[in-house]
Parts: structure tokens; C-alpha cells; sequence
């Protein structure tokens, strides 16, 4: 069972992590500094819990306050180039956050043990969910608490003027620009709730596995942060949830019995899934459809 | 209201816009008109700070507003539309006309939270205005992008309004539109101009538009500005009827200076 539970937190950590790409992905810009960002909330949330001995919650807000801080000083300079240069901009970004933490030591002593972040060895012994007691499935419990509410806060924000000035900044800067919306202010603001985002995933990553280091934040994480909105389509958040599950739980582990020839694939798969669905799994025709079903419901009742 | 002065934009060694001088007085409606290729958008992109001036001035209600970004200029009181329709063709008909609720009233007298997040009734109001001011209420959960040619320039124009706006850039708003909403465009024009009263800066091909709306008109080749009066004027204008349907051969090809 542990294993099912396992499974479900890092469907839940992942989902975090894409929906911070989501926000971003909306004013149409492609942030590949979300890695980036999910490392500083890991590492800042897992030195208050091990070397303050903070609650988890306080630890992770704080490393999440600080990677958003961090990208709403690093958006004003990066948001001045867009498309590719953006991307390769954050892409920048977030390996030299990685390298940061790669020669980052900070170690203190207790009870005999040496803890905290030690460069390439990473940051062992993040130990708060095995110290207070938590089973793995009231941690995969606690998980997906945060998916709840930051998807429930994303969707009513979608819903929202802000979800509609982000997305018309996405669709056309310059219209944007001649009914009044100031683009540095909106996309400065969606890349700052998308680092405070991925910083909250990355606490929450950062004690579930007890363990970090500087390769967990690699590119690789980064492509997922943008695959799983992309992927399900960028009406709704409850497409990058889907992306999410079709990727971690279907393709990654529901396909482990194949061996090697899993990760052949996998690459064929999500090619596959973007051929047949090219504006994601939620696209504008779904949504309109399940809008007109909702409203003949309401309509009925 | 606005004045130009001195205004140029070379592009390389393009000078689409060569020291243009012009002033819109308020309450006019003011043509500008030109062969393709004249400078006449460019004008209307360098009043909106889409890009820098070479150099040269524009000023607002004898405020120097030179290389304000489009937003500022939208908030000293200036809306435009697009020669090529730009709606934001995903949102629906509704959010367009919501997106656009940033003029001076809408804006300066709200709070962050009702301003961004919720919407305030005032912005709501006004959003249910524009829609039955453009006819089009009965689409207003369409997204734009599938509306008919006419009913989306219907939809800038109120895009453009939702600001209310003081002065309104029109970029070839008849661009396309058959002579029965030529005219619907001409009434609603001088409805806006004489009940509402904006100021209009029109840019229009369309000379049956030109000709019977406005009050001035400034007529323009190669970025200069070769004629200015009233409508009459212009259309017995020597330059004006050169650059247009071209002149003989031994008359040479350099255009300028007022004649």
C-alpha cells in the first residue's frame, strides 16, 4: 500500500509543479526556471525544518515567499525579451540555481550528526514526516490538501478579470497593450505566483523524499513543469492534472513491467497524445461542450 | 488636443513618417488619408508609443506624451483600433469588453481587489453598455475569434471604447465593409462624435467615409503631409489628386511642401 501512497504524493508534488507553469504558460510565456524555483522552496523549507526545527507549513510558505520574491526580481529583467529568449533566459536561470545549490554547504552540528544542505552530497536527513509520525498516507493526504486548494485558488482565478487580462496578454501583447493593461506588471506578476507556486511544491518534494540535491532540479524536471499544462491544455487547470496522471502514473510507472522498452515509449506516446489532441487533453471544444452540458443540467433542475 | 510636431519614424532607411505636423483641435474629426505606404498607421503607432519616434513630438491635451508605452497613452485618454482586426480571439465576446475596462473613471477611483479580482459593478455595468451599444448582447459568450468579419470590427470599436476614451485612433476601420455598413459606420461615428464627445482621429481609405464625416482632413505622401483642409479643399486639391492616380513624367516625383 505504501507504494500506492508513494505514488500519489508524487502525483500530487508534480501537479504543483505543472500548475506553476500553468500560470505562466497563460500570459504565453515558457518558463524553464521552474525547476529552478521548486529547488529554492525545497532547500529553504528543508533548512527551517531541520536546522530551525520550524512545523512544516511555516517552512514551506517561507520557501515559497522566497522563490516567488526571487522571481518577481529576476522577472523584471527576464520579461524585457520573449518567446525563445525568455525561455532560454529562464532555462539560464534555473541551472545556475541548480549549480548554486550544488556548491552550497551549510552544515551544523547535533547530537553527533552533521545536518544540512552539503553540496554535491545534496541535503540529507529532512526528516520531519518520519520524526512527528506521519504515515505515508497522511503525507500523501497532507499532498494533495496543497493540489486542492492552489488548484481551487487557480480556477476561481481563471475565472477571475486577472484569468481573463493574463489570457489576453497570452493571445495578443499588443492588443493587450492599447486597452490598458500594463504587460511588465502582468507578466512580472503571473511568473511571481508561478515561482511562489513551484517554491510550495518544492518544500513539500524536499520532505516527502527526505533527501535532495541538486540533480533532482535538473532540466529534466523543468520540461515536465511545462509538458504537463501543455499537454493538457491550457483551458483549465484540471488539464494539467490529467497531463499529470497520464505521464507519472500511466506512462512512467503504469509501464515499468515493459523495462528498456518504456522509455522508447514513452516519447512515442506523448508524440501520439499531441497529434490527437494538439491543443491538449482539455481543449476549447471540450470545455464549450461541458459548459453547454452544465448549463442544460442547471437548466433542467 | 493632439498635437504632432516634427514627427518622424525611419525604419532602416525608410522614413515612413518625415516630419509631420499636424494638430487635431478637440471635438473634430479629423481624416488622414494617403496612397498605401504613406505613413498613415505609423502615425497612428507612433501616437500610441507602439514604437519609438525617430524624432519629433506628440502631445495630449498640452501634456508632451512622446514614447508613452500604449498603456500610459490609453490612460491619458486614448483608444485605438487595428487595421487588421486584433481581438483576443479566444475570449469570449464578454471578456474582451471586460479585459478592456481600464480607462481614467474605471481605474482611478478602485481598489486592487475589485479592480484585478472580482470586477466591480461599475466595470460590469459598463461591459452590458458596450455590448448593446455594438449589437452585440446575443453573442456575448461566443469567443471573438468565431464572430462575422463585421460584427468583430463592431467589437473592436467597443473594445475601444470600454475606456472611454477622449480621443479615438481609427485605423481603416471601413476596411472591408460593404456600403450599407459604411454607412451604419459613418452614423455611428457621428453619434460618438457629437453626443459622446470624442475627439476622432480617422485613418480611412474609403472616401465616401472620409468625405462626409469628418471636419478636417490631412492628407499625406511618403510620410509627408502634402494637403490640409476642410474635405472640399481636399478633393480639389492638385497634390492630393497626384498622389493618388500618379502625375506625368516630366513633373518629376518629388512630393512635399503644401501646395
Amino acid at each position: 500500500m505504501d507504494f500506492i501512497w508513494g505514488l500519489v504524493q508524487i502525483l500530487g508534488v508534480h501537479t504543483i509543479i505543472g500548475l506553476s507553469a500553468y500560470v505562466i504558460l497563460l500570459t504565453g510565456q515558457v518558463s524553464m526556471a521552474q525547476a529552478g524555483f521548486c529547488a529554492i522552496g525545497a532547500y529553504i523549507a528543508g533548512m527551517l525544518t531541520v536546522l530551525a526545527e520550524w512545523h512544516i507549513i511555516p517552512g514551506m510558505l517561507v520557501g515559497g515567499l522566497a522563490a516567488g520574491a526571487l522571481a518577481c526580481v529576476v522577472g523584471f529583467p527576464a520579461l524585457r525579451v520573449k518567446g525563445l529568449m525568455f525561455t532560454v533566459a529562464t532555462l539560464a536561470f534555473g541551472e545556475f540555481v541548480r549549480l548554486f545549490w550544488f556548491n552550497f554547504d551549510y552544515q551544523i552540528s547535533r547530537g553527533g550528526f552533521e545536518i544540512g544542505p552539503l553540496g554535491g552530497e545534496g541535503f540529507r536527513q529532512i526528516r520531519f514526516f518520519p520524526e512527528n509520525g506521519w504515515s505515508t498516507l497522511e503525507v500523501a493526504i497532507f499532498v494533495w490538501v496543497w493540489v486542492i486548494l492552489i488548484m481551487a485558488i487557480l480556477w476561481w482565478m481563471d475565472r477571475s478579470r486577472i484569468g481573463a487580462v493574463l489570457r489576453a496578454v497570452g493571445e495578443d501583447e499588443l492588443a493587450a497593450q492599447s486597452v490598458g493593461i500594463n504587460l511588465t506588471a502582468v507578466k512580472v506578476t503571473a511568473f511571481t505566483i508561478g515561482g511562489f507556486i513551484a517554491g510550495l511544491g518544492g518544500g513539500i518534494y524536499a520532505h516527502y523524499t527526505t533527501h535532495v540535491e541538486h540533480l533532482n532540479f535538473g532540466v529534466l524536471l523543468a520540461t515536465f513543469a511545462i509538458a504537463y499544462p501543455i499537454l493538457g491544455g491550457l483551458r483549465t487547470v484540471v488539464g494539467t492534472l490529467l497531463a499529470v496522471l497520464f505521464i507519472q502514473g500511466v506512462l512512467v510507472e503504469g509501464l515499468r513491467f515493459l523495462g528498456d522498452l518504456r522509455n522508447i515509449l514513452f516519447g512515442a506516446f506523448i508524440v501520439l497524445a499531441m497529434n490527437l489532441r494538439p491543443a491538449g487533453f482539455i481543449d476549447a471544444r471540450v470545455t464549450r461542450a461541458l459548459g453547454r452540458l452544465f448549463r442544460a443540467e442547471r437548466g433542467g433542475a | 488636443m493632439l498635437e504632432l510636431r516634427g514627427l518622424s519614424k525611419h525604419f532602416g532607411g525608410v522614413r515612413a513618417v518625415d516630419g509631420l505636423d499636424v494638430t487635431v483641435e478637440r471635438g473634430q474629426i479629423f481624416g488622414l488619408i494617403g496612397p498605401n505606404g504613406s505613413g498613415k498607421s505609423t502615425t497612428v503607432n507612433l501616437v500610441c508609443g507602439v514604437f519609438p519616434v525617430t524624432a519629433g513630438s506628440v502631445s495630449f491635451e498640452g501634456a508632451e506624451i512622446t514614447n508613452s508605452p500604449p498603456h500610459v497613452a490609453l490612460g491619458n485618454g486614448i483608444a485605438r483600433t487595428f487595421q487588421n482586426i486584433r481581438l483576443f480571439s479566444e475570449l469570449t465576446v464578454w471578456q474582451n469588453l471586460w479585459v478592456a475596462q481600464n480607462g481614467q473613471e474605471s481605474v482611478r477611483s478602485q481598489g486592487f481587489f475589485s479592480r484585478w479580482l472580482s470586477g466591480n459593478r461599475g466595470q460590469r455595468a459598463s461591459v452590458e453598455e458596450q455590448l448593446e451599444f455594438s449589437g452585440l448582447a446575443d453573442k456575448r459568450d461566443e469567443p471573438a475569434g468565431s464572430l462575422a468579419f463585421g460584427e468583430q470590427r463592431r467589437l473592436e470599436l467597443a473594445r475601444a471604447l470600454a475606456a472611454r476614451p477622449k480621443l479615438l485612433l481609427l485605423d481603416e476601420p471601413a476596411a472591408g465593409m460593404n456600403l450599407e455598413e459604411v454607412k451604419q459606420l459613418d452614423e455611428r461615428l457621428r453619434w460618438l462624435n457629437e453626443q459622446q464627445g470624442i475627439t476622432i482621429l480617422l485613418v480611412e481609405h474609403v472616401m465616401e467615409l472620409v468625405m462626409g464625416v469628418t471636419h478636417r482632413i490631412a492628407a499625406l505622401n511618403f510620410g509627408r503631409k502634402i494637403a490640409e483642409g476642410s474635405p472640399a479643399e481636399i478633393q480639389q486639391n492638385q497634390a492630393v489628386q497626384e498622389a493618388y492616380l500618379g502625375r506625368s513624367e516630366e513633373e518629376g516625383d518629388e512630393g512635399g511642401g503644401s501646395s
